[in-house]
């Protein structure tokens, strides 16, 4: 295993879904048991049995919509305040009201959800308006239930293969997708009617502060290929200087509180022991009340159960030390801390484009469609903002539905072949040369620059001179990169997606001059929100192959937002008692 | 410029009395979302060929003779 081979093969399928974690295998599912005889080929770079965010499972539903709990209109109200009034609602209306009947449908596959001594869905408080938390006792199960559909239904699954690159037909349609095996280096290029990405998060952008370069919060699989395969291709990107920044347990780098923990009692608070948030549910409002206590001397932050009953902190510790993060226990004996005796100290993560937890992502309509026609993206990497798991199996399923509806009396579109070559040839550099800089320091100088220069509050002079030297750095990539066998081989080609996502956060974040989303996009030189002139979204691009931004106009509200709501999640620091 | 090795002590070790890839079990190297395990060549047992490890545990829970022990990396820990 591991040799390089330089083979060659291409197959077709009407829709090919790229990423099997948790959108893409939903999208492949609902494509083909809509039409039957569509040929379905689901692409992943692990293995979809275990892969992605929710490789071992989830602890929950931090976003589902539930009659009788909350409604469409209030979600998509809540989620349009808690960013900034930054959003396009028709696809977060879509995602509300649909997100129920995929509740019943993953329950149907065995995923079972909280319910209370009544039969009824068992939904908690996090958010600062609505109640849209759902636990999930038995959320080890996922990847298990998901794969048993996806077997059923017949999707084809290609494990182990990179996606590098996009096809863009002759008319301008999407014509496939380029891959390389990761353990042979052997390429497959897929030609496809359609194609759904479903990539999930740029995960390996920011360092995280242990200096371990697979230490990230999320799954370190997710380099950002998604971001900048949708790039190269010349569809539009919304809003990446929205950052990902999570409040996260120090070092081990995991999720800590809120969705679990804070429903039963536990909260975030400064060395005193004090509580100094309103409201633990993640926004860039709520992580910027997070830095300025980690710096105004009351810090570190924590994370507080030791207040509770001791069974209920033993009741949590359980919950999350089993199913999303299993080794979360090993850290903590390691450490010798126990939620019920002592705070547990909490940390800022390093940055990454997600529009899961925040808006950086693929610019994509109610359809999932992105500016390439018949491209959609689904997840993580698409624009929706705030869409969680949840989000990523109702967007997935939209896409997959619609897709099968697209290519409907469609043929395939003719692309060049010449493009094949030179991906090929783009790929397989670092192969050819004898001696070089490995992928892993490229990679780990890029994320330190990334920590150093780009980790908000954003300074202009900074983010200027990390262009610079990320410059520097494309060059060694580009002429000394080398690689001895096929898996340094896909560390090197995640390498140059970083590289190209660290180009994008800079680029994006300097065009954006104001300041929004809290710490996402704290701009030290234009500290206001500047509603008149910035309240659109940035749509970067690649145009005659260079980076270019763009305002895009916010398309008018569906749910409208009343003057005294619109500032909601500004109001996030604990009112300090005359 | 030449490359060197730099030791480095690895999160993940496998029983190899425990473990069954002589039968031709490849679990945990088949899960493994950052395929970072491999079976050595002469002991046809599994170890951790790369350090590049997200702490996540589907090697360990999906195999079938418990012998995969996952630790908290070094700098973590
Ligand atoms: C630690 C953690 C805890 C979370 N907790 C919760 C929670 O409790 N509740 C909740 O609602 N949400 C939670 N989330 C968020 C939720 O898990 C994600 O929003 C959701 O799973 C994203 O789904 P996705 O399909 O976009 O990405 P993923 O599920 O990560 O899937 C992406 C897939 O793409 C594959 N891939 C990547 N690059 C390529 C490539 N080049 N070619 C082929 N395949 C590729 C990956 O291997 C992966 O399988 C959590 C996230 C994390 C990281
Ligand atoms: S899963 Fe267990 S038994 Fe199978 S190869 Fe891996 S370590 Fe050996
Ligand atoms: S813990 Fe996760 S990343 Fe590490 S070896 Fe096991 S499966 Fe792979």
């Amino acid at each position: 295993m591991d040799e390089i081979n330089e083979g060659l093969s291409e197959v077709e399928c009407d829709i090919l879904v790229i990423g099997g974690g948790t959108a893409g295998p939903m999208a492949a599912y609902k494509a083909r048991k809509k039409n039957p005889d569509a040929k379905v080929i689901l692409l992943e770079k692990a293995n979809v049995k275990r892969s992605g965010a929710i490789s071992m499972g989830m602890d929950g539903l931090n976003n589902a919509v539930i009659p009788g709990h909350s409604t469409p209109e209030q979600y998509t109200k809540e989620i349009t305040i808690a960013n900034d009034g930054i959003c396009d609602q028709a696809a977060v209306y879509k995602y509300a009201q649909n997100c129920y009947s995929i509740i019943e449908e993953l329950d149907k596959f065995g995923i079972r959800f909280q319910k209370d001594e009544n039969g009824e869905f068992d939904v908690k408080k996090v958010h600062h308006i609505g109640t849209y938390v759902l636990p999930m006792p038995n959320g080890d199960t996922v990847k298990k239930a998901l794969y048993r559909q996806l077997r059923r239904a017949r999707v084809l699954i290609s494990n182990r293969f990179m996606a590098t690159r996009l096809l863009t037909g002759k008319t301008g349609r999407i014509a496939g997708a380029i891959s390389v095996n990761t353990r042979t280096g052997e390429f497959l290029v897929i030609k496809a009617k359609a194609v759904i990405m479903c990539t999930g998060a740029a995960g390996r952008l920011g360092l995280p502060t242990s200096g371990y370069l697979f230490g990230t919060y999320e799954n370190p699989t997710n380099s950002g290929e998604g971001y900048t395969m949708a790039y190269h291709a010349g569809a539009k990107l919304a809003n990446l200087e929205c950052f990902q920044i999570n409040p996260l347990i120090k070092d081990y780098n995991g999720p800590a509180c809120a969705y679990v923990a804070g429903p039963l009692g536990g909260y975030t608070a400064n060395a005193n022991n004090e509580r100094f948030i309103e409201c633990d549910y993640w926004s860039g409002q709520m992580m910027q009340e997070f830095h300025n206590e980690l710096v105004s001397g009351k810090g570190p932050v924590f994370l507080k159960l030791n207040h509770l009953h001791k069974d209920t902190a033993d009741h949590i510790e359980e919950i999350l030390h089993t199913v999303e993060r299993p080794s979360r226990g090993l850290f903590h004996e390691g450490r010798n801390t126990k939620y019920s005796d002592k705070m547990i100290e909490m940390h800022i993560s390093e940055i990454g484009f997600c529009s899961g937890h925040s808006a950086s992502g693929v610019f994509v309509d109610d359809n999932a469609l992105t500016t390439i026609p018949g491209l959609y993206a689904a997840g993580d990497m698409a624009s929706v903002p705030h869409n969680y798991m949840l989000g990523a199996f109702t967007n997935g399923a939209i896409a997959g539905e619609h897709a099968v509806d697209y290519i409907n009396d469609l043929d395939f579109d003719d692309f060049d072949q010449e493009e094949i070559v030179r991906e090929k040839e783009r790929v397989l550099a670092p192969t050819k040369r004898e001696d070089g800089i490995p992928p892993n320091q490229i990679e780990f100088k890029i994320r330190r620059l990334v920590n150093d220069y780009l980790q908000p509050p954003k300074v202009t002079k900074k983010y200027e001179l990390c262009q610079d030297r990320l410059a520097e750095i494309r060059e060694d990539m580009e002429q000394n990169m080398v690689v001895r066998d096929s898996h340094e081989l896909m560390r090197a080609t995640e390498t140059s997606s970083i590289l190209d996502c660290a180009d994008m956060a800079a680029f994006a974040s300097l065009y954006r001059k104001e300041s929004r989303w809290g710490l996402y996009h704290n701009r030290i030189d234009y500290p206001e929100r500047d509603d008149d002139n910035w309240k659109c979204h940035v749509l970067l691009s690649k145009k005659d192959g260079n980076m270019v931004c763009e305002k895009r106009d916010i398309q008018p509200y569906i749910i409208p937002i009343a003057e005294e709501e619109k500032d909601m999640y500004d109001k996030q620091r604990v009112a300090v008692e005359a | 410029m030449p490359l060197v090795n730099n030791p480095t002590s690895v999160p993940v070790t496998v029983d190899e009395k425990k473990c069954i890839a002589d039968k031709g079990c490849r679990v945990c190297v088949d899960v493994c979302p950052l395929d970072v395990l491999r079976i050595n060549d002469l002991t046809n047992k599994a170890y951790m060929k790369y350090d590049e490890c997200w702490y996540c545990m589907p090697c360990e829970a999906d195999c079938p003779t418990d012998a995969v022990t996952v630790n908290i990396p070094y700098l973590l820990r």
